[in-house]
């Protein structure tokens, strides 16, 4: 066991796969260091990040491709190797790229296996940053899990700290189906512990970071780390469990329910914007399936309805904050109708 | 356009050729029938009057090798080999068919036969190719891979992206341009801004133009651009021009065409008809032999449909199953 960054454990797991896959390779923009493995190269610098710092110079150019600025031929090639026998890792680098070259991933990898009637597998994985927090603006910055969610025949992650980066990276680059891996870009610093060799992770399995039986939060990507902020100010006044479900798509329905069914009560924490989003659809599951065990309404916390602003100030205040978390943890406990029935009440009886 | 006249292949890639053009033919021409009928669900697009094409490229592949198609895609299909029954129930959305009647027409496929699938999004097979292409090249299995783009194609972001990075990676991939004359509804000339073959070198792609209507000038081409990625020369490119009898899709009132053209077509650009004066001429197959092809392919064509007729259809079941290996 050593401490690792999230970067670093990111690339503990494309080494390890590498090493033990030789149909694992990597494709993508600048990740062998833009050179592409001409000599006398920078080969091995590893991305805008250093994410894949030092594969080049390991594994060679068969197996860490630089290439253009193409983004739609790196998701079709990683798509048309992945159908032909081999175990792509494309990297995207911003996932807000994703709008020139979605094609190739939503209506190319993710449908091959039911449009060809289950004779195929596309094995791939499609890495990238998402999130805000470093004042890069509205196309660099997006939380896109939602939209990936939305779509079927893809699977959907999105780690919230070192160690279950590498055991899901691990996970999905053996998965048979295309996954879209998501690296919050302001967690690549954060560290923790992450033993040294190779394990996984299962998709659609959440993780309860904070034991708790007054509340139940389901936080994602980021927003796990400021729910448990959150859940350790409150000890001792509040009890709150935190959920971090690991992957979108499959989501881990059960392990809220069984949660609410304890709490009653539910905050959902997420950084990306609110319509049709993963907020919604589990207060959606909750209302459903667990309406019965509701002692207030569920609280949705998330971004606004708008693009990413770059001043930091508004930045700041797109991103939920912890301040935001707490108050509708309370909320939770007091309220039984949302502030916002109350003021429709109040002007629907003058 | 390249003209000199080909030496012809053997004996056996004749026959093969020659049978393979004749099952597109009569398949399609039944298809259409069938279409008219209100027998085959959802949207067709016939490949019919470019049949050297599919098989002037396909007769050089194997198995192993890859093609990635267009919506257009049944031509290239029977050329790379799939099974015309397979194809017949796929059409009819039928159970059994390739697809299990989940894909139709405009996503028919048989990946162990090479072949990834007619491709409902115009652009969207180059780069699919290209990954077939880079499997080849990381696995040094020696196979080429394909990627058939139309005319229309050509035009899309995805076929300059892919061409671009297949010189960067020199990836063994051959851009098969069937340039028929129209994208959809919109007149080639009217589209495309310059000379495909000539846009095709400024890549740094090897590129010929070549008679997309004489399988044997198709075939010529063919085998230059697969030597060349099976020996490690990167990609090449092949504009053959080639003529759409059928509109855009079956039922096409094709209002931007002239009636007259369609006829004068029929007439003189008949790949079947071209294949057969030629052979003859050289003496290569007799009239006979044609003949009995033509004969049996008829039987077979009628025998694929009909069982895709008389087939149950899908069980509801299979809503729900292949969105996933695992889940």
């Amino acid at each position: 066991m050593a401490i690792r960054s999230f970067r670093e454990a990111i690339n503990d797991a494309l080494r390890d796969a590498l090493s033990s896959d030789p149909t694992v390779i990597l494709i993508g923009e600048d990740i062998a260091g833009g050179g592409g493995g001409i000599p006398g190269s920078h080969g091995s610098s590893g991305g805008m990040l250093g994410v894949t710092k030092g594969l080049f110079n390991k594994f060679g150019p068969d197996r860490v491709i630089d290439t253009p600025i193409s983004e739609s031929a790196i998701m079709g090639a990683a798509a048309g190797a992945a159908l032909t026998g081999l175990r792509p890792v494309a990297e995207l680098m911003f996932m807000d790229f994703f709008g020139v070259c979605f094609d190739q991933i939503y209506n190319q990898a993710a449908k091959f296996r039911y449009m060809f009637g289950g004779t195929t597998r596309t094995p791939m994985v499609v890495r990238g940053m998402v999130g805000a927090g470093f004042g890069s603006a509205a196309q660099h910055s997006q939380a896109l899990w939602p939209i990936f969610t939305h779509i079927p025949g893809l699977k959907v992650v999105l780690p919230s700290n070192p160690y279950d980066a590498k055991g899901l990276l691990t996970r999905a680059i053996r998965d048979d189906d295309p996954v879209m891996f998501l690296e919050h870009k302001v967690l690549y610093d954060t560290k923790g512990e992450v033993p040294d060799h190779s394990y996984e992770i299962p998709f659609g399995v959440g993780n309860v970071t904070r034991r708790g039986k007054d509340v139940t939060v389901v936080a994602f990507g980021r927003m796990v780390l400021f729910a448990n902020e959150v859940a350790d100010k409150l000890a001792g006044e509040i009890s709150v469990e935190v959920i971090d479900p690991r992957t979108t798509s499959p989501l881990d329905t059960e392990l809220m329910l069984e949660s609410v069914a304890k709490t009653g009560r539910l905050v959902v924490v997420d950084e990306a914007t609110p319509l049709c989003s993963l907020a919604s659809e589990v207060i959606s599951v909750i209302a459903t399936d667990a309406h019965g065990f509701l002692r207030s309404a569920p609280q949705k916390i998330t971004a606004p309805h708008t693009p990413v602003p770059a001043a930091p100030v508004l930045e700041r205040a797109y991103i939920p904050q912890p301040d935001r978390i707490e108050a509708a943890i309370r909320a939770t406990m007091t309220d039984r109708v949302p502030a916002r029935h109350l003021a429709l009440i109040a002007a629907m009886n003058p | 356009m390249t003209t000199a006249t080909p030496k012809l292949p053997g004996h056996n890639t004749l026959i093969d050729a020659y049978r393979k053009m004749r099952e597109i033919r009569d398949f399609e021409t039944r298809i259409s029938k069938e279409f008219a009928a209100r027998t085959v669900p959802g949207m067709t697009h016939l490949y019919i009057g470019q049949e050297a094409v599919a098989v002037g490229v396909c007769s050089h592949l194997n198995e192993t090798d890859a093609i990635a198609s267009t919506h257009r895609g049944h031509g290239h299909c029977i050329a790379k080999g799939c099974d015309l029954t397979g194809m017949a129930l796929e059409l009819f959305r039928k159970k059994g068919g390739l697809c299990k009647g989940k894909g139709g027409s405009m996503h028919i496929a048989d990946v162990s036969k090479g072949m990834l699938g007619a491709n409902a999004i115009v652009g969207g097979a180059a780069p699919l190719a290209l990954g077939a292409a880079l499997t080849a090249k990381v696995t040094k299995s020696g196979a080429v891979s394909v990627a058939f783009a139309g005319d229309g194609a050509t035009n899309q972001g995805t076929t300059f992206e892919a061409m671009n990075m297949a010189v960067v990676l020199k990836l063994p991939v051959i851009f098969a341009i069937e340039n028929n004359g129209y994208g959809e509804h919109t007149a080639r000339d009217y589209a495309v801004g310059a000379d495909l073959t000539e846009r095709t070198r400024a890549f740094g792609i090897p590129a010929v133009k070549v008679d997309g209507t004489d399988f044997f000038a198709v075939h010529a081409a063919m085998a230059e651009a697969v030597e060349r990625g099976r020996n490690g020369g990167g990609p090449s490119a092949i504009e053959a021009v080639a003529y759409r009898w059928h509109g855009h899709f079956e039922g096409d009132a094709q209002a931007y065409r002239d009636k007259a053209e369609i006829k004068r077509l029929r007439e003189t650009a008949d790949p079947l008809q071209i294949f057969r004066e030629r052979v003859l001429a050289e003496g290569a197959l007799t009239a006979e032999v044609m003949d009995r092809i033509d004969a049996e392919v008829a039987e077979a064509v009628h025998q694929a449909v009909e069982t895709a007729l008389a087939a149950p259809v899908p069980d509801l079941s299979e809503l729900l199953t292949d969105v996933y290996v695992s889940y």
